[in-house]
């Protein structure tokens, strides 16, 4: 079966469809019909990598509406093409929306109320345009399936409170932004190769010998520019932390892991297989300039994540700073470092996900997520700090998580490069997530209240009452979701190898430098 | 000034259309970013894009060529298409014209493309509209100065609203009053206290006598 490519795309809209009609006839049956849709678009995707892996070239292709290769010329139809990363990342995509679907049951209940229907409508639309994007073999539709994940994550966010959809204003415009510089990109790429399908302009940039010409010079550089912009990479970051952070909890554990990962993706995408590795990282100043940038974006996100007296907040800007990781990843232009980036991709989007989904349940539970309402919380929820702090210590990068892998690759590809300030970015920024996580066990700890009272009579009494410290956890659907992320985390870093395997085989088609490059 | 190869016949004969675009979008970014007001944000917002159609559009147009139609001459389905069908295999496909009849059409894929990118124009558009007007519901500005020090003392009263509220006896709280309704009681004291101002008031009723009573009570207090 060669079109199940297109099923893990057309599960969840269809979901969508009958979502938001069946929904007029009862609200309750959205939720299940979410899951069982997701439940469907994962298997697919997880067939389609099997595909993938075992193809010889390593990738699986389809064409839409019944076009083919043997009658028209390449360029004839929109092809849905999955290699190895492609479906790699549909496979991460898809997985979190089912995670995530599993765990919206109470949050999407309390907080928006009597919208179930269009929630999850949203919600399974964003899932199939994620997904769109990382199989799509077409430079236009990438660039429709951008703006089908934007508008409905747009409506995502804006379904929650007032201040949401403030936030969500700055959203709309930066976001448009981007993906019309992306289109004016795409523009003057078929000015010159006359082809939208990415594999087609890769062969016509190589016969014509485009590679000096200034029209494609423009259209790279408006390319990435627009996908910096929907990536939130540091100048261009202001929409982010606010959007997030009052979305409902739902739509950032949805967001929050993969909305930047998967612009990531496309930059990847862009620069290896559309441009070519000679154009973007040789013929380009890009190389010189763009690590010293990414350099000021961990460094600022990080300090600005320090700064933060509230959970989500806080989260958002650690974002902002492992998309500068991923950045200076691809573009230290070096075979470790891409490599790290995109395992960085995978393992960021799993503990982001675990992450978020225990700052929901802390919401959830204490009405709250600033630092002071946090004491004693170990005692409370012993499992769902447990998987917290999982994807804390991903985040940091302790050894077991497969955040020490990742950031093993990109600090490797930082040496070899001879990039010694993303290398030393690296550290301190592990040295600033450090302070970050063990700065909330500590709070959870400290029997101390916000006006420097001693409320504990020592020994690890934190002067909590019964009622305070009595076990109280979250609801089995908020709990199993949370406990299943963080295993993953842990999974994907105990069997790293046979990720790192794979994308191995995906840039072997590539050459890239495995020692000094630049200069 | 119009002769071949200066920079003025190059920029606004030649290439009309292009600088055109390019005035539009920076005219669009301009008010996307540096307006105050929301709608005009979305107005730059509507000029960036169509200056994007405009460009696309512009790159599929050929000098002297029409429609991307068949003419009668080339369609194989038509009477002087006959032969052409008859010796194609499956009349029924699509033909590939040769490239030398190609030259005489359009290229329609551009404005295909504009046709999606109209779409997503208006969708988006439409969302932005609808979050502007729950703006203005909640915050009752458009403006973003406004807004954004709306938002900030909103976000002040939270924060410090967790921090310092605790419990006091019902006897020492202040009785909550809603707003209107304290200024009314307040004016009505006001008249009471200040008879002398009655007369003001009575002169202030015979210069307006057609003002509703409201806005005479504001006068007075």
């Amino acid at each position: 079966m060669s079109d199940l490519i297109v099923w893990i795309v057309l599960f969840p809209l269809f979901g969508a469809v009958f979502c938001s009609l069946a929904g007029a006839w009862s609200r309750r049956i959205c939720y299940p019909v979410a899951v069982l849709s997701m439940l469907g678009s994962v298997w697919a995707s997880v067939e389609t990598l099997m595909q993938a892996i075992l193809s010889p070239v390593h990738e699986v292709s389809y064409l839409l509406g019944g076009w083919s290769l043997d009658l028209f010329p390449r360029g004839v139809g929109i092809e849905f093409r999955a290699d190895l990363l492609g479906a790699l990342i549909a496979l991460v995509v898809t997985g979190v929306g089912l995670i995530v679907s599993i765990y919206s049951k109470f949050p999407v209940q309390r907080e928006t109320p009597g919208k179930e229907t269009m929630y999850y409508g949203l919600f399974l639309l964003q899932i199939s345009g994620l997904a769109g994007i990382a199989l799509t073999g077409d430079a236009f539709n990438l660039y429709v399936l951008i703006e089908v994940a934007a508008l409905t994550g747009y409506g995502l966010v804006a379904l929650g409170s007032n201040r949401a959809a403030a936030a969500t204003f700055n959203y709309v415009i930066l976001g448009t932004i981007g993906a019309s510089f992306y289109l004016l990109g795409v523009g003057y790429l078929y000015l010159k190769t006359g082809t939208l399908n990415m594999v087609g302009i890769r062969e016509v940039i190589e016969t014509n010998g485009l590679l000096e010409s200034p029209a494609m010079q423009v259209s790279f550089v408006l390319i990435l520019l627009g996908i910096l912009i929907k990536m939130a990479f540091f100048p261009f970051h202001a929409w982010l932390p606010n959007a997030y952070c009052h979305a409902p909890t739902t739509t950032s554990c949805l967001l929050a892991p993969l909305v930047t990962k998967v612009m990531i993706y496309v930059m990847i995408r862009m620069t290896l297989s559309v441009f070519g590795v000679e154009f973007s990282f040789e013929s380009t100043l890009w190389t010189e300039v763009l690590p010293w940038l990414v350099v000021v974006a961990i460094v600022c996100a990080a300090v600005m994540a320090l700064a933060q007296r509230e959970i989500k907040r806080m989260l958002s800007y650690l974002i902002v700073a492992e998309v500068g990781y991923m950045v200076g990843g691809v573009w230290i232009y070096n075979y470790y470092g891409l490599i790290g980036s995109i395992f960085h991709v995978i393992s960021d989007a799993c503990m982001t996900l675990c992450l978020f989904l225990g700052a929901g349940i802390i919401l959830e539970k204490c009405k709250t997520t600033n630092f002071d309402g946090l004491r004693g919380l170990f005692a409370r929820m012993p499992l769902t700090m447990i998987g917290f702090f999982i994807g804390g210590f991903s985040i940091i990068g302790l050894p077991p998580t497969c955040g020490f892998f990742s950031k093993w690759y990109l600090i490797t590809g930082g040496m070899v490069s001879e990039r010694w300030e993303y290398m030393i970015t690296l550290m301190f920024s592990t040295m600033v997530m450090v302070v970050l996580f063990f700065r909330l066990i500590e709070r959870m700890h400290l029997a101390v209240s916000e006006d420097g009272k001693n409320l504990g009579a020592g020994h690890g009494d934190l002067g909590l009452s019964k009622e305070q410290s009595r076990f109280d956890e979250a609801p089995l659907s908020m709990l199993i979701p949370l406990l299943l992320a963080a295993s993953i985390v842990l999974l994907i870093g105990v069997y790293n190898q046979e990720v790192v395997d794979q994308i191995e085989v995906f840039l072997g088609a590539y050459n890239l430098p495995t020692g000094v490059s630049y200069k | 000034m119009f002769e071949d190869g200066s920079l003025f016949t190059h920029l606004l004969v030649d290439r009309l259309n292009y600088v055109i675009y390019v005035v539009l979008l920076m005219i669009g970014l301009w008010a996307m970013v540096a307006k105050n007001n929301l709608i005009k944000k979305l107005i730059g917002m509507s000029i960036f894009q169509t200056a994007i159609i405009l460009f696309y559009v512009s790159i599929g147009v050929k000098e002297g060529a029409t429609i991307p139609i068949y003419l009668s001459e080339h369609d194989p389905h038509g009477e002087s298409g006959e032969v052409n069908n008859a010796q194609s295999s499956q009349p029924e496909r699509p033909q590939v014209l040769e490239a030398s009849l190609v030259a005489g059409y359009n290229n329609p894929l551009p404005h295909v493309l504009m046709l999606t990118a109209i779409v997503v124009g208006v969708a988006t558009l439409g969302l932005a509209l609808s979050i502007c007007l729950r703006i203005y519901r909640a915050y009752g500005t458009v403006e973003e100065d406004e807004l954004l020090l709306k938002l900030e003392s909103e976000e002040l009263r939270s924060s410090s609203g967790s921090r310092t509220r605790r419990w006091r006896p019902r006897s020492k709280r202040k009785a909550k009053v809603p707003k209107s309704f304290e200024n009314t009681r307040s004016r009505k004291g006001d008249g009471d206290s200040l008879t002398s101002d009655g007369s003001q008031d009575a002169k202030a009723r015979s210069r307006r006598p057609s003002k509703p009573k409201k806005s005479k009570d504001g006068e007075a207090s």
